[in-house]
């Protein structure tokens, strides 16, 4: 750029300035680094000191997760199996709706319905996840028990439904702003060989946008995966290893949840427990965030 | 099966395909017809659940369709919390989100921007700048209850600010910042070049440049973005409880030290509570959440509108 060359200043006293001011930018810049050393170094410090006490054979062969019982064990099992069943009943929810409103805002609608439609549905996206847990609770559970008679106060189902539609705005956004990516040559093109619309939606506009469609799954699921206040208020306190949809179940992060809303003492087995589920559950996502940007790489159709 | 067999036969299913669609033309219309019923329904049933909950929220606040008893009085927001639903208010739950958002917004939103400052104007394609986009875009998918667990630690323990409004605070800072940083970049990068090469022209440092020239143009989407980064920090529930914010605080916080509740902390209180009593009170608690969320929200929306700039 010719334009760089300019940019020396006019004298010393401007040129420490502006040093300094670029060295105050560039420490602004260096916090997310520390952000996330932050986070990697103190879950590790407290998850090493945990299995100083606890085999790791242990925690990811036993079946039972009783840290606060007389009688402890310490299997990680009960609380990823709730965390998936409860992710993925959010997911059998989120998926099919906002996919097919993503290709239906993308390649069906009109302008305006699209420039109504999106925004509104964003609004879901800005709910706090306590309003729905609240809404899981007071009002899904109720309703569903008039046609499910053993479901429990507490239980997975409506706590993955409420999750599923939190996060079909995220899908859906994500989704179309891969959909409307793809150009219309070949939109033109697969007209011009006597495609229906339907048929240019689904065999030539969503393959092209496979990767994106995917990244924006995988993100959907790890927000799943790391949600909390919706599963500690609707789904229950009872680590048990099932994948019963309508018993009470624990995720990791409601047990994290319940674990700090005690007093614990620093540096008890209790409180490194908290830090031992906290890298499980920042490992699951952060593979999940890892493999959704390496899709979107990988995969990414490159037109022009 | 020979591969030259398997060829055969996969063009003769594909031309049967083609066949079949092409004599049935009606049928691959109506498919297309059926896709944009089934998303209207997907539309209508995310927004519908929308609908039902605020109804049902309005509606267990203040009886107004079942003609129960309206718990959204001044005495809500004069009273702390009580074990007795009917003298338990929101006063210190809302004065505290507000100490801790106005705290939170003093330290993330110039870090933030500098930050965006120094990636979009200063820093130049090496190893150093890849590794902090690479981190700000992981941060943004780190799960909240994580930066909670980050808070505990660093800030609670290790430099002993305790179960205060400032490691509160410095916890939803570290969390919003990778938005607002995104937000800023987006609107600095739309700023033309042809701005700041002006500016150079008539011999502006490029501090001056930022300053006078960038800053002014993407302010509009700077703040927008940081609108709505903070009504995210108002509404998150899950790393204040994992930093102790506590729940029972019957007094209201005098400085940045002492311990504190949140809105959302006290509607979660509320909702584990058993007594239907207590739930209606979550329900008050939620419209004035949902009210200040929507306020902030119209702001965003009206700035964005009055700074829109086209070039």
């Amino acid at each position: 750029m010719a334009v760089s060359d300019l940019r020396r200043p006019p004298n010393r006293l401007r040129a420490i300035s502006e040093g300094i001011i670029q060295f105050i930018a560039l420490v602004a810049a260096s916090i997310s680094i520390l952000t996330t050393g932050g986070i990697v170094l103190s879950l590790l410090f407290e998850t090493i000191s945990f299995f100083r006490e606890v085999s790791i054979v242990e925690f990811l062969t036993e079946t039972e997760w009783t840290p606060l019982f007389a009688t402890k064990k310490f299997g990680i099992w009960p609380l990823v199996s709730a965390t998936f069943l409860t992710s993925a009943i959010a997911m059998l929810v989120a998926v099919p709706l906002g996919l097919v409103a993503a290709i239906f805002l993308s390649e069906f609608a009109s302008d305006r319905i699209r420039r109504t439609v999106k925004p509104l549905l964003e609004i879901l996206a800005g709910i706090p996840t306590v309003v729905y847990g609240y809404f899981a609770l007071t009002f899904l559970t109720p309703l569903l028990r008039n046609f499910i008679p053993g479901l429990s106060i507490f239980n997975s189902l409506s706590a993955g439904i409420v999750m599923g539609v939190m996060l079909i705005p995220f899908v859906t956004s994500l989704s179309e702003d891969a959909l409307s990516a793809v150009p219309n040559s070949l939109r033109e093109a697969a007209y011009g060989l006597g495609s229906t619309k339907f048929e240019v939606a689904t065999l030539v506009v969503t393959p092209a946008a496979i990767s994106g469609i995917v990244a924006s799954i995988v993100l959907a699921f790890s927000r799943a995966v790391g949600e909390t206040m919706i599963v500690a208020i609707a789904a229950g306190q009872n680590p048990r290893l099932t994948l019963d949809p309508t018993v009470p179940v624990m995720t990791m992060t409601s047990y994290i949840v319940q674990v700090s809303l005690g007093d614990t003492p620093y540096g008890s087995l209790e409180y490194y427990t908290l830090y031992a589920v906290g890298f499980t559950l920042f490992l699951f996502t952060f593979v999940l965030n890892v493999f959704s940007y390496w899709m979107v790489r990988k995969f990414r159709e490159v037109y022009d | 099966m020979s591969t030259q067999e398997q060829a055969r036969v996969s063009i003769q299913s594909a031309a049967e395909r083609v066949d079949r669609g092409a004599g049935n033309l009606r049928w691959r219309h109506f498919k297309g017809r059926l896709l944009a019923v089934f998303g209207w329904f997907s539309i209508i049933f995310g927004l519908g659940m929308l609908l039902v909950l605020i109804l049902d929220v309005i509606n267990r606040a203040t009886g107004i369709f079942s003609g129960g008893p309206n718990w959204l009085t001044w005495d809500f927001f004069n009273n702390f919390d009580s074990r007795f639903a009917q003298r338990a208010g929101a006063e210190a739950a809302i004065f505290g989100t507000l100490y801790t958002i106005s705290l939170t917004i003093l330290f993330s939103f110039p870090i933030s921007v500098a930050a965006a400052i120094y990636l979009e104007e200063y820093a130049s394609d090496n190893w150093f700048t890849r590794l902090i986009e690479i981190n700000i875009s992981n941060l943004a998918a780190v799960p909240s209850i994580i930066y909670g667990l980050l808070g505990l630690q660093v800030f609670a323990r290790w430099l002993l600010f305790g179960r205060s409004i400032l490691t509160g605070a410095l916890t939803l800072t570290l969390l919003v910042m990778p938005i607002i940083i995104v937000a800023s970049r987006e609107s600095i990068r739309a700023v033309p070049l042809s701005l700041r090469q002006a500016s150079y022209a008539l011999g502006a440092t490029r501090w001056q440049t930022v300053w006078n020239v960038v800053l002014p143009q993407s302010i509009g989407g700077i703040l927008t973005g940081s609108i709505l980064a903070v009504s995210r920090a108002i509404g998150e529930t899950a790393p204040l409880i994992t930093i102790g914010a506590l729940t029972f605080v019957p007094f209201l916080p005098r400085g940045i030290m002492d311990i504190f509740t949140v809105l959302p902390i006290q509607i979660f209180n509320w909702t584990s509570r058993p007594q239907d009593d207590f739930r209606s009170l979550a329900a008050a608690g939620i419209l004035v959440l949902l009210a200040i969320l929507l306020t902030i929200n119209a702001l965003a929306i009206y700035l964005r509108n009055r700074y829109q700039k086209r070039y």
